[in-house]
C-alpha cells in the first residue's frame, strides 16, 4: 500500500465509528422525524397513512399546542429578559469587588445551580413556593401581601417556573460575560479614567459596546435552552393527582403527550419539526451576529 | 480610599449578598428539611433548623426505594457516556484536524449541523430505533442518546490545530511510527487539558439528562437518579421529608465535586461559550 492510501485508510477507519453513531442516532432520526410528520401513525398498526401537510394545518388549530407554544415562548422570553441583564449586573458587581476576599465565595454560590441537575433543584424550590410554609409567601407577608398558591394557579405557576429557570441560567450567563469582560483591554479604562469618566460612563460607553456580541450570544443560548424546558415543569407544575405538567403545558410536554399517551406519532413529529424550525431560526440569528463580529 | 468609595463597596456587597442568599436559599431549605420528622415539616410557622434532627428520612429512602440503584445507574450512565464521547471526540477531532482527504469538510459540517437540533426534536424517532433494537429499559438504551457530542469533536479539533504542529506528526511518521501509535503516544498526551474539560462537560450532561432516561427506563430498577426522584415526588401519598432527603443527596454529590475542582469547572463550562 502506498503511503497516501494507508493515510486515507486510517482517516476513514478512524472516523467510521463516530460516523456510524452519528448516522443512527442523529441524522437518520432527524430525517425520520421529518418523514413521520407527513403521516398519520399510531405506533402499533403497520399502516402509515400519508397526509401531506395536514398535520401542520391541524397543529395551528390545536388549542393545546398553541397554549404550549405560548407558555414556552413566555417562559423563554421572560427568562432572557431577567437572566441576561441580571447576569451582566452581577458579573459587573463581582468584578468591581475583585480584590475582596468574598468575591470567590460569591462566584461559587452564583454558579452552584449550573452544576446541579434540574430535578433536585426544582424539588428544592418547592419549599420556597409552598403556599403555606414557603419562604416566598412569608417574605411577601412582610409587605402585607396575602399568601398565594404559587404552584396551583395557572399564571402564578408560570411565574414560578420563570423564577426557577432564571435562577438556573444566571450563573452560566455570568461566567460567559466574565470571559467577555476579561477580553476588554485595560488601557481603554485607563484612558477613560484620565479623561475623568465615572464608573457608569465606563460601563455604557466602553464595556457594553465591546461585549455586545457576547450579550447577543448569551441571549440566543438562553432562549434556545429555555425552549427545551421540561424537567422544571414536570416537577413544579404537577397537579394533585400526580399527573405532571397539566397546569403549565410546554412544547416538550405536548410532544411527549401526543407521542406516548395518545400514540399520535406523526402529529408529535410535526410538533417536533415546528420546534426545530424555531431553534433553527434562533441559531441563524446567532450565526448572523457572530459573523458581524469578525 | 475615601468615604464615598467605602460606602459604594458596602452597597455592592449588600446587593451581592442578597443575590447569594436568593441563589442558595432553596438548597438550604431542602437540606434542613431532610433532617426533620414528618410532624415537624408541617408546623406553621416553619422553623429553619430542625428541633429534633433525625436521619430517618435518609434511612427510609435507601430502604423503601431503589434509591441506591438509581444513584449507581446515574454514575454508570455518566461514566459510560463520558468514555464514549472521549473516544469518538479525540479520534474524530484529531483526524478532522490533521488529515486531508476527500469529504473532510462535508463530514465536519454535518457533525456540527446536527448539533443545532435539540435532542427533544428527534427523540420520538430515536425511541422507535431503541424499540426496534429491543434495548428499551436497558443501560444501552439510555446510552443511545449520549454516545457522541458534536461540541467535543469541535473542541478537540480546535485544540489539535492550535497546539500540535504538522512537523511533529511528520517527524513521527518519518521515524516509522504507525498512525495508531502517533495518535496514542504523540497526540493524546498533548490533549490532556481539553480532554479533562470535555470529561466534565460530558459527565454533567449525562448526570443531568432527564427526558431520554424518562422515556427509555420503564422499570424502577432502571431509573436514573433524575428520573427516580422526579417520579418519586409525584407519587400519590408522597412524604416530603423523604423527597427532600433524596434531593439533598442529589444536590450534595455534584456540589462536593464542584467545590473540589472549582477552577476546572469554571474553565470547562466557559469553553462552551466559545463555539463560534
Amino acid at each position: 500500500m502506498s503511503f497516501y492510501k494507508k493515510y486515507c485508510f486510517f482517516a476513514y477507519i478512524g472516523l467510521l465509528p463516530a460516523l456510524l453513531i452519528y448516522f443512527f442516532v442523529r441524522i437518520y432520526p432527524i430525517f425520520d422525524t421529518l418523514r413521520l410528520s407527513f403521516y398519520n401513525w399510531d405506533l402499533i398498526s403497520p399502516i402509515k397513512k400519508f397526509l401531506g401537510f395536514e398535520n401542520y394545518v391541524e397543529l395551528f388549530k390545536d388549542s393545546l399546542f398553541l397554549e404550549a407554544l405560548k407558555n414556552t415562548t413566555v417562559i423563554a422570553l421572560s427568562t432572557l429578559l431577567l437572566s441576561v441583564p441580571l447576569g451582566l449586573l452581577f458579573c459587573f458587581l463581582i468584578n468591581y469587588l475583585k480584590d475582596s476576599k468574598l468575591s470567590p465565595i460569591y462566584e461559587t454560590i452564583y454558579f452552584l445551580p449550573v452544576v446541579i441537575s434540574l430535578v433536585p433543584s426544582a424539588i428544592a424550590w418547592k419549599w420556597i413556593f409552598d403556599a403555606r410554609l414557603g419562604t416566598l409567601n412569608q417574605l411577601l407577608g412582610l409587605f402585607g401581601i396575602k399568601p398565594k398558591a404559587w404552584l396551583f394557579d395557572p399564571i402564578l405557576s408560570i411565574i414560578s417556573i420563570i423564577i426557577l429557570t432564571t435562577w438556573q441560567t444566571l450563573g452560566y450567563n455570568m461566567l460567559i460575560f466574565n470571559v467577555g469582560l476579561k477580553n476588554v483591554p485595560k488601557v481603554y479604562y485607563e484612558a477613560a479614567t484620565i479623561d475623568g469618566a465615572n464608573n457608569s460612563q465606563k460601563f455604557f460607553y466602553i464595556t457594553l459596546p465591546l461585549i455586545k456580541p457576547i450579550v447577543l450570544y448569551v441571549s440566543v443560548v438562553t432562549l434556545i435552552r429555555s425552549f427545551n424546558i421540561y424537567a422544571q415543569v414536570f416537577v413544579l407544575a404537577a397537579d394533585t393527582q400526580g399527573a405532571p405538567g397539566r397546569l403549565v403545558r410546554v412544547l416538550v410536554y405536548d410532544i411527549i403527550e401526543n407521542a406516548f399517551r395518545h400514540y399520535r406519532m406523526g402529529y408529535a413529529a410535526t410538533e417536533a419539526m415546528i420546534f426545530l424550525l424555531i431553534v433553527m431560526g434562533l441559531t441563524l440569528i446567532q450565526f448572523y451576529v457572530m459573523r458581524e463580529r469578525v | 480610599m475615601n468615604k464615598n468609595n467605602i460606602l459604594q463597596r458596602l452597597i455592592v456587597h449588600f446587593i451581592l449578598l442578597s443575590g447569594a442568599i436568593f441563589m442558595i436559599l432553596p438548597f438550604c431549605w431542602v437540606a434542613v428539611n431532610s433532617f426533620k420528622k414528618p410532624a415537624e415539616l408541617i408546623v406553621y410557622p416553619p422553623s429553619f433548623l430542625p428541633k429534633e434532627p433525625t436521619l430517618s428520612n435518609f434511612i427510609t429512602i435507601f430502604k423503601e426505594t431503589p434509591f441506591f440503584r438509581w444513584l449507581l445507574n446515574s454514575v454508570e450512565f455518566a461514566i459510560l457516556s463520558t468514555i464514549s464521547i472521549l473516544i469518538t471526540s479525540t479520534l474524530s477531532g484529531y483526524i478532522l484536524a490533521k488529515f486531508k482527504f476527500p469529504g473532510r469538510g462535508l463530514i465536519f459540517i454535518t457533525i456540527l449541523a446536527t448539533a443545532i437540533a435539540p435532542f427533544e426534536v428527534y427523540m420520538i424517532s430515536l425511541y422507535l430505533i431503541a424499540s426496534k433494537l429491543r434495548i428499551l429499559n436497558s443501560m444501552i438504551g439510555i446510552l443511545l442518546g449520549y454516545l457522541v457530542m458534536s461540541f467535543g469533536i469541535f473542541l478537540i479539533r480546535q485544540n489539535v490545530i492550535a497546539s500540535i504542529t504538522d512537523e511533529l506528526i511528520e517527524a513521527a511518521r518519518v521515524d516509522g511510527a504507525s498512525e495508531l501509535w502517533i495518535f496514542f503516544r504523540v497526540v493524546l498526551p498533548l490533549l490532556k487539558g481539553p480532554m479533562g474539560a470535555l470529561s466534565i462537560l460530558a459527565f454533567l450532561q449525562a448526570w443531568t439528562a432527564f427526558v431520554w432516561p424518562l422515556l427509555v427506563a420503564s422499570s424502577k430498577d432502571m431509573y436514573t437518579l433524575e428520573v427516580g426522584l422526579a417520579l418519586f415526588q409525584t407519587g400519590f401519598s408522597v412524604d416530603y421529608g423523604k423527597v427532600s432527603a433524596g434531593a439533598f443527596i442529589a444536590i450534595l454529590i455534584p456540589t462536593i465535586f464542584f467545590l473540589l475542582m472549582r477552577r476546572t469547572f469554571f474553565e470547562s463550562i466557559a469553553l462552551t461559550g466559545l463555539r463560534e
